[in-house]
């Protein structure tokens, strides 16, 4: 289901998209004598859903923590919206709407439901430990984000777990969560690690429509994940890693007929189903 | 048996110097601890902090007390910045690593022989003064007919508890606010905090000056009640028994610190003022335990009785058993 934006895209690695919102060049991290990420150059096309799959220990959720900061890059460069970030702290790409979720769920799990979506929102008065003492310095805007964390709760049917501990939620339930508060921070960017893993088969429909939800907001969705039929329901455009770096990029249709990500699979795990996007590319 | 006398010291106990000192040291220790999860074991050293600040002051630039105090809370800022700068990026264990060393050294420094001219050495600070009593309002005792306070000792509660209240207060208000919500989102997991666009390191440098100041106000008060400043009051057990006073009315809560520090010293004081009349009049043989060993028993009590509360009452007298619970997830 490539979208206009993809049309004249060239399905290799390292293809210029229409409208960059993040490139990397250069991007090298090394744990000792392993290189774990070694990205020539990948640009993410703005307001489209890029899926990243790759073999386990190609690099991904490595690739996740460079860009927003969780890591430090051995060598190279990225941008986002032309801003290079790369050294800059997690909490200031987060701050210039890059957030990201994790692959183990941090659901904080002692805050209430609607304490995990306050913290997300920025720009908190209250914040500051001065100010935070004099309740109506920041009581009006505790209000206000209350009542947009009342509407993503309600749209991500949390609502009435609002005043549970976020330790009391099901897995999936955590995920959502996890998805609704990162949303709270206003990104543009979302990076979602593995968002479907451990979530039960019912649960993960919801949570398909609420990523595509979120592309028809004006947000661009990165998200790594295994499961290849989510890949192929969701995404615009698909990066393959393997060994840290890319070797293919395209639509889904493109990717499982390409022999290079084929054998990385192959030569890994041979129990990866990637039949299901050779034998009906065309559905959605 | 006298247990009218028991009883009296016992609730004295509850209420007087080390309850008060201990409440302010298990409030700071609650900020670190109870809300943002930081393992501080060197409270003692801000204790220390505090009360070397203030009798330095004293003694050597005759300061009046309150610019003195000042200055006591102002070290115990510069020693939260020491501490916190090389070791609040790291993990949690680091911190409480370099804090019990830290505490150790400040003693260890004060306590030293080539600096007797500044902190009095092995011997501490002595000359610190009445400047406190000359202040006090009370003339009488105060007859409670169970208990009856000095005068001294009311205008000592009548601060000390009026400090205890007024950092209880703080704590309140600030663990309702947003900045709270932060705290306490860092003590489940820094990394969310972080991906959520917050400087995870500078709210736990906020929270290690933040509980290093009420510290501080603990060990100014143990300073100004005995007028003098003992180098081995800052002894490691001393953040233990913070800890202890800390846990056994509930990390997390804004009475727990409070409540766990009267308990502990009411413990402390029970056992050793019951032991010591059953061995005077003979209860209890010189075969099973003499004045001497006496002495360590409350503290073996005390030991026990946290033993018994972690295992049936894990939260503490004011936790929140829910949240307990959530600690297997």
């Amino acid at each position: 289901m490539a979208t206009d934006a993809f049309d004249d895209v060239e399905p290799r690695p390292g293809s210029p998209k229409r409208d960059t919102i993040l490139s990397v060049d250069g991007l090298v991290r090394r744990f000792g004598g392993i290189t774990a990420v070694d990205v020539d150059h990948l640009e993410i096309q703005a307001n489209a859903i890029t899926g990243l799959i790759g073999p386990n220990g190609a690099g991904k959720t490595t690739f996740f923590n460079l860009i927003t900061g969780f890591d430090e890059v051995t060598a190279g460069t990225f941008q986002f919206k032309g801003e290079r970030l790369e050294g800059v702290p997690a909490y200031k790409v987060a701050r210039k709407g890059l957030v990201r979720t994790f692959q183990l769920t941090k659901a904080l799990s002692k805050l209430s439901v609607i304490d995990n979506m306050k913290l997300g929102a920025v720009g908190q008065t209250g914040e500051n430990p001065f100010k935070a003492m004099v309740r109506p310095l920041w009581v009006n805007q505790e209000r206000e984000i209350e009542a947009r964390a009342d509407e993503l709760l309600k749209r991500f049917k949390l609502y009435d777990k609002r005043d549970d501990y976020a330790g009391e939620l099901s897995g999936g339930q955590r995920k959502l969560l996890e998805m609704a508060r990162a949303l709270m921070a206003d990104p543009e960017v979302i990076c979602l690690d593995e968002p479907m893993a451990g979530v039960n088969p019912a649960l993960t429909q919801s949570l398909l429509q609420h990523v595509k939800q979120l592309k028809d907001e004006g947000l661009t969705v990165i998200f790594v994940e295994h499961d290849m039929d989510v890949v192929r329901d969701i995404s615009d455009w698909v990066v393959v890693m393997a060994e840290g770096a890319i070797i293919a990029e395209g639509s889904h249709a493109s990717i499982g007929k390409n022999q290079a990500v084929i054998d990385a699979y192959l030569g890994t795990s041979h129990e990866i189903d990637l039949g299901t996007i050779q034998l009906d590319p065309e559905t959605h | 048996m006298n247990w009218m006398g028991i009883l009296e010291s016992t609730l004295e106990a509850m209420v007087t110097k080390n309850a008060v000192v201990f409440a302010l040291a298990a409030i700071g220790l609650n900020i670190h601890y109870g809300y943002t999860g930081l393992l501080n074991f060197g409270q003692a050293g801000f204790m220390a902090a505090g009360a070397y600040g203030t009798g330095i002051a004293i003694t050597q630039w005759a300061w009046p007390i309150i610019p003195a105090a000042g200055f006591g809370l102002f070290l115990s800022v510069v020693l939260a910045l020491l501490l916190g700068l090389p070791t609040l990026r790291l993990r949690a264990d680091y911190l409480a690593i370099v804090t019990i060393a830290a505490a150790e050294i400040i003693r260890r420094v004060v306590k030293a022989t080539e600096y007797r001219g500044v902190t009095g050495g092995s011997g501490g600070i002595n000359g610190i003064g009445r400047g406190f009593y000359d202040a006090n309002p009370f003339s009488e005792r105060l007859d409670l007919g169970i208990v009856d306070f000095s005068a001294r000792q009311l205008w000592f509660m009548v601060v000390g508890w009026g400090l205890v209240v007024i950092c209880m207060l703080l704590t309140y208000l600030l663990v309702r606010s947003p900045w709270g919500r932060v705290l306490k989102a860092i003590r489940e997991d820094e990394d969310a905090v972080r991906s959520l666009g917050k400087n995870v390191t500078w709210y736990k440098m906020q929270s290690l000056i933040l509980g290093g100041l009420f510290g501080a106000l603990g060990g100014i008060m143990l300073t100004l009640e005995q007028q003098s400043v003992q180098p081995d009051q800052f002894f490691t057990p001393t953040t233990f028994y913070a800890f202890t006073a800390l846990i056994l009315g509930g990390a997390g809560r804004v009475f727990g610190p409070v409540v766990g520090s009267m308990l502990f010293w009411g413990i402390m004081q029970f056992t050793s003022v019951s032991l010591r009349q059953g061995i005077r009049n003979g209860h209890i043989p010189e075969s099973v335990m003499d004045g001497v060993q006496a002495g360590q028993v409350p503290l073996i009590v005390a030991g026990v009785l946290l033993g018994a509360l972690m295992i049936f009452r894990q939260q503490g007298i004011f936790g929140n058993k829910r949240e307990v619970a959530l600690d297997g997830n």
